[in-house]
């Protein structure tokens, strides 16, 4: 049997499957979209309309949106605040050593979300753990209002991330030549004016990696705000499941995902730009 | 300083993971003050008839899909990785981890609904095998990178058929990546809520564990979920720590 065709066999149930569950699917939300709601929930397929799109820029969601980038993108900073140190920590440490601390790093990320998000419940809410705390510190005299707001919903966020931005973060310093940070001590940099000139646009591709991934899923994120905001924070994720699951206005909701996917596609499209001629400066200096 | 930050880290990441583990033990309903040992909560789980129905579909959404997944996964793998790589392509098999679970989600619903397919478990499966099929394909693509074609070829001339091959030569050197594949699909699959709620339909008859837990979190904080919470983190700890053993490197970046 030819090669080609020999490859083509082996991937057709693999693409059949995506194409009919995943690029179908998304291809009917797309279409959907344009469409207007029935009388009845479902949509009326006989009028064609913008009109969904137009009512997504409505101030009232527009505002949502942004409140949600605002949120993903304090996230994501945060994020990589946390998680740079800890990678360059662990690429620091002893060869033998990497591999389980960067696994150890890993593991939560690889358990249930909504269990690793009510264990912030479980801490933060008034008689908790972290409010007793404090109050045994003689911090604060009551409990503070820790749950149920837009901080316990990005450190909700950071908490359930920050492993993969430790993991993009650390390959792109295990990819870096540690020759490049001698040759700039061996000159007379400080650590800092090394790390700030050297290892730190060194690695912007991993730092970039982190910080689209991190903002891609925050941004789009359901569990989080539900549990963690209580319910009175809204997120694009809660808006497209209340028309979905509440409001029954599926083609509003389709357009809110459509919307949702181009502003993904944008960020994941530039990140892999800008990677690329990282890539090629990196062949440059070689 | 590395080695503080670094305990820094790691008492971040595990702290809510350990604390909630010690409640579970806790003797009092409340949740939070320490009243004594005691392991009736663990005893509770197995009397609710809801949290061993949802436990079994969990199971059989699991199995099933995991099963599907690394047959036609590990193919997929094998596929594209004898052919010239392709952008198109990765960006197919990269779009279900990166896709947002609720676009997913609903996207299936109109599917399902569309094609008047009815639902339940079975439509479960039916979508957790596509997020499966791509992190399966992950796994044993980067086993196959370091994979001799040439030991194939010369099974070949030698006479052996396509079937006998595989059998003899190519899955006894990528079984390992294919079980650790097989362990996180599982893990995944198990873990699984946004999909499944939406592809479940509107019975109770095809509850998962993840949708009863979110139902029970909704009602507020129970030394009950803390244990069965524990149960769970645990399972997926080992089946991890599994594949990790099987496959250095599984578990991306390790």
């Amino acid at each position: 049997m030819p090669q080609r065709l020999a490859s083509w066999l082996l991937m057709l149930p693999g693409l059949v499957w995506l194409g009919l569950l995943m690029v179908v699917p998304c291809a009917i939300i797309l279409v959907t979209a344009f469409y207007e709601r029935g009388t009845y929930g479902g949509v009326d397929w006989s009028v064609f309309t913008f009109g969904n799109f137009a009512r997504a820029g409505e101030w009232l969601y527009l505002s949502i949106f942004l409140d949600s980038a605002r949120i993903a993108g304090l996230a994501a900073f945060l994020a990589l605040l946390i998680g740079y140190p800890a990678a360059y920590a662990i690429a620091r440490s002893a060869p033998r050593h990497q591999t389980a601390l960067l696994f150890m790093a890993m593991l939560p990320f690889w358990t249930n979300y909504l269990i690793r998000t009510y264990a912030w419940i479980v801490l933060l809410n008034p008689t908790g753990l972290a409010n007793n705390f404090f109050q045994w510190l003689g911090l604060t005299s009551g409990p503070l209002p820790l749950l149920y707001n837009e901080f316990a919903v990005i450190l909700g966020l950071v908490y359930n991330y920050v492993p993969f931005v430790i993991l993009a973060i650390y390959s792109a310093l295990q990819r870096l030549d540690p020759s490049y940070a001698e040759a700039s001590r061996d000159l007379g940099a400080g650590a800092l004016t090394t790390f700030w000139r050297i290892t730190l646009p060194l690695t912007a591709p991993g730092v970039a990696a982190g910080a689209v991934f991190v903002f891609v899923l925050s941004i789009g994120n359901f569990v989080t705000p539900d549990l963690l905001g209580g319910g009175k924070l809204q997120m694009v994720g809660n808006l497209i499941y209340d028309q979905f699951l509440t409001a029954r206005d599926w083609p509003f909701g389709s357009a809110l995902s459509v919307f949702l996917i181009a502003v993904m596609l944008l960020l994941l499209f530039a990140q892999a730009v800008a990677a690329n001629r990282a890539r090629g400066e990196g062949r440059g200096h070689a | 300083m590395r080695r503080a930050y670094l305990v820094f880290i790691y008492v971040f990441l595990y702290t809510p993971i350990a604390v909630l583990m010690i409640l579970s033990f806790n003797k009092a309903g409340m949740p939070t003050a320490w009243t004594g040992f005691s392991t009736d909560w663990y005893g509770r789980l197995l009397e609710s008839p809801k949290i061993i129905a949802a436990a079994k579909n969990s199971l059989i959404v699991a199995i099933v899909s995991t099963f599907i997944a690394t047959t036609i996964g590990t193919l997929l793998a094998l596929g594209i990785e004898r052919r010239k790589a392709s952008t198109s392509l990765d960006a197919l098999l990269f779009t279900p981890m990166i896709i947002p679970d609720i676009v997913l989600a609903i996207a299936l619903l109109s599917f399902f609904t569309m094609v008047k397919f009815t639902l339940g478990l079975h439509s479960i499966i039916l979508a957790h095998v596509v997020f499966n099929i791509a992190f399966v394909c992950a796994v044993v693509r980067a086993r196959l990178k370091s994979f001799d074609w040439s030991l194939t070829e010369a099974s070949c001339d030698l006479g052996a058929g396509a079937l006998t091959t595989f059998r003899k030569i190519t899955f006894p050197l990528i079984w390992p990546a294919v079980v650790a594949a097989a362990l996180l699909a599982f893990t995944l699959s198990i873990d699984e809520f946004i999909i499944a709620y939406f592809t479940a339909g509107a019975g109770q008859g095809s509850t998962t564990l993840p949708m009863q837990i979110y139902a029970m979190i909704r009602f507020g904080v129970t030394p009950e979920i803390n244990a069965m919470a524990t149960i769970i983190l645990l399972v997926s700890f080992i089946l991890v720590l599994t594949a990790q053993r099987f496959n250095r490197g599984s578990v991306p970046g390790t």
